[in-house]
């Protein structure tokens, strides 16, 4: 008798990944489709994909997606959740997308306490339209818009969009997280999954923000990628859970 | 129909819409519209099933909008001439992906921020389709408060018959004044057609994808033809007009919305001197009523435009008539309203350089 101790979750579609080779994205989506399937809400979830590398997320995750204009991702899910309150949605989003571009959709609706899970997938740069500088680039990081470094007085400092969101009074739960060795895709997971909880137990809005490679615009080998991040990244964006009030308060009884 | 009300447009359209079935609505201020949202947000409050947003941007509304559409809802949003501008991200995303939505334009004067008069500004915008990409919207031009409730309700049955943004283009007028109105019963979402293509949630089907991304130039091409096949069926379907007092006129004003209305105080001047005026009045701006324009020329000879901008239908108009007719202009920008007794001036003006009596 062989007994089947690994296998493809229902919630990821049967498909060759197009992201290049030491992307988080797919490590990503197969966490999320993980814990679709372990919270057995892939009938019930909606998601909606970001303009970027991951807008085509529809082509892995077998769950009902609706796409969004840049930055816009939590505004058509707000739109879904406050009619469907039902649903399980969230949105994937890169750090150009969420902290760029949507800056200002996504502090209003953490603001606005929506029960909305946020997938924040940072890898300092615009990865699809070829490596420009984003919002999370580090000062002094070479990028296609910032040939000589990212210097402060002309691009100003790197953006921590989570503890921007932190500070909203609608805010829950915010984590940030890597994918840069099995201990810290673990951690991811657990994440993830206490986001998507806080959201079913209608506590208010979630948010994990990962901190993953783009070794094809870092110019860097997927190894030296993720040693990258150790290195220098988590120096700017600490992986910690930046917000928790799960145990403190519940939305339902924040109006009264 | 129920007893007749005393109310403003702006909360005739919203009345109307929840009438219609609406059951979402995301906005932002912005004058001369204001009174909707306000209306609306106290409307839905006592409906178990209704979501009203006061958005951060008109961006942040228009795609609040787009994913309440995602769900089936029927969904609104309000604005006028700049947040439509701001707007036109969504509009253009909506249209590509198919989905229903209406969306209030009630205009001011501009460009820019301009003011808030009422303006007929927005006519090239609302009837280009407004943002990029090669489609259109449904645009519908209301000329009364009773009309504001047959067109809004309206509005949301093309939008989900075609799965279509459709525009309903008022102005700050059209908002503004207060004529009684009378409302029909109202239509319980759980009455209307079920919709096949909606996210909630892959439960025992296929998991469904709504989208305006095609990479392959090919699947692009044939999305941009299906929009031209459904485009083609709207204009063969759902053109709308007026005529008033055609029928032995011999100068024919084409004016829409407030516009029109002013025209027809103007055309009932004009006939009590003797003068054989009437007025066209396209109730669809979009799609443009070119045949039954044509038609008309052949008992007019010469069309009088007006329009509360410099000149903007009257570019429809000349495309309809060809050499048929002689189409004359005459219009009001930046937020002035005319009297019937200026354009009465004009036809008779007109009347006269052409010896039409």
């Amino acid at each position: 008798m062989i007994k089947q101790v690994f296998k493809r979750p229902d919630a990821l579609k049967d498909n060759i990944f197009h992201y290049c080779p030491g992307c988080g994205h797919s490590v990503i989506h197969r966490l999320v489709a993980e814990v679709i399937d372990e919270l057995g809400i892939r009938g019930k979830t909606v998601g909606v994909p970001p303009a970027g590398c991951a807008v085509l997320a529809y082509n892995y995750l077998d769950v009902d997606m609706g796409e969004a204009p840049h930055g816009r991702a939590v505004a058509v899910a707000t739109g879904i959740k406050r009619c469907r309150p039902d649903l399980v949605v969230f949105t994937y989003q890169g750090d150009g997308d969420i902290a760029a571009i949507g800056t200002a959709e996504t502090v209003h609706a953490a603001n606005r306490g929506e029960r909305l899970t946020v997938i924040f997938v940072n890898n300092g740069c615009y990865g699809m339209t070829g490596g420009q500088m984003a919002p999370t680039t580090l000062l002094g990081q070479t990028t296609t818009t910032t040939p000589g470094g990212r210097i402060q007085l002309r691009d100003g400092f790197p953006v921590d969009l989570s503890q921007m969101l932190a500070v909203a009074g609608g805010s829950v739960y915010i984590e940030r997280t890597a994918v840069t060795s099995p201990k810290n895709i673990i951690k991811t997971k657990k994440a993830l999954k206490k986001a998507f909880k806080v959201q079913m137990d209608d506590l208010g809005f979630s948010l994990v923000e990962i901190l993953s490679a783009c070794p094809t615009n870092w110019k860097l080998s997927s190894v030296d990628s993720c040693k990258r991040i150790e290195d220098e990244v988590i120096k700017q964006y600490p992986l910690m859970v930046i917000k928790d009030t799960t145990g403190t308060h519940s939305g339902a009884d924040e109006g009264a | 129909m129920g007893k007749k009300r005393l109310m403003r447009g702006s909360h005739v359209i919203a009345e109307a819409a929840t009438l219609a079935g609406c059951r979402f609505y995301a906005g932002y201020p912005i004058t001369p519209q204001n009174e909707l949202p306000e209306y609306l947000s106290g409307r839905f409050a006592k409906l178990e099933d209704a979501t009203f947003i006061q958005a951060e941007s008109e961006l942040a509304a228009i795609n609040m909008v787009m994913g309440a559409s995602m769900t089936g809802v029927r969904a609104m949003t309000s604005s006028s001439s700049p947040g439509i501008s701001l707007k036109q991200e969504g509009i253009s995303y909506m249209a590509g992906m198919e989905l229903p939505a209406v969306v209030a334009n009630i205009m001011r004067g501009g460009p820019g921020l301009g003011n808030i008069a009422p303006s007929q500004q927005d006519y090239f915008q609302a009837t280009r389709g407004g943002g990029h990409g090669d489609y259109r919207t449904i645009v519908l031009a209301p000329h009364s408060g009773q009309e504001l409730v047959t067109l809004t309700m309206k509005a949301f049955d093309l939008a989900d018959t075609y799965r279509t943004p459709v525009i309903l283009l008022g102005d700050g007028l059209m908002g503004q004044m207060m004529e009684p109105v009378t409302f029909p019963e109202p239509i319980e979402p759980s009455a209307l057609p079920k919709k096949e293509w909606t996210l909630d949630g892959a439960m025992e089907r296929d998991s469904r994808l709504i989208c305006s991304l095609r990479l392959d130039p090919f699947k692009m091409e044939q999305h941009n033809w299906k929009l031209a096949r459904k485009y083609a069926a709207i204009c063969e379907r759902e053109t709308e007009h007026e005529s008033y007092l055609l029928d032995d006129a011999v100068v024919a004003v084409v004016a829409f919305g407030t516009a029109a209305r002013i025209a027809k105080g103007a055309v009932n001047r004009v006939r009590k001197e003797g003068l054989k005026a009437g007025l066209f009045r396209p109730i669809t701006l979009w799609p443009f009523p070119e045949n039954e324009i044509r038609a008309l020329t052949r008992s007019v000879k010469h069309i009088l435009v007006f329009e509360m901008n410099f000149g903007q239908m009257v570019e429809d108009v000349r495309l309809s008539v060809g050499e048929k007719a002689t189409v004359h202009f005459h219009g009001r920008p930046g937020g002035i309203i005319s009297t019937p007794h200026e354009i009465a001036d004009a036809i008779t003006r007109l009347v006269y350089r052409h010896e039409l009596c």
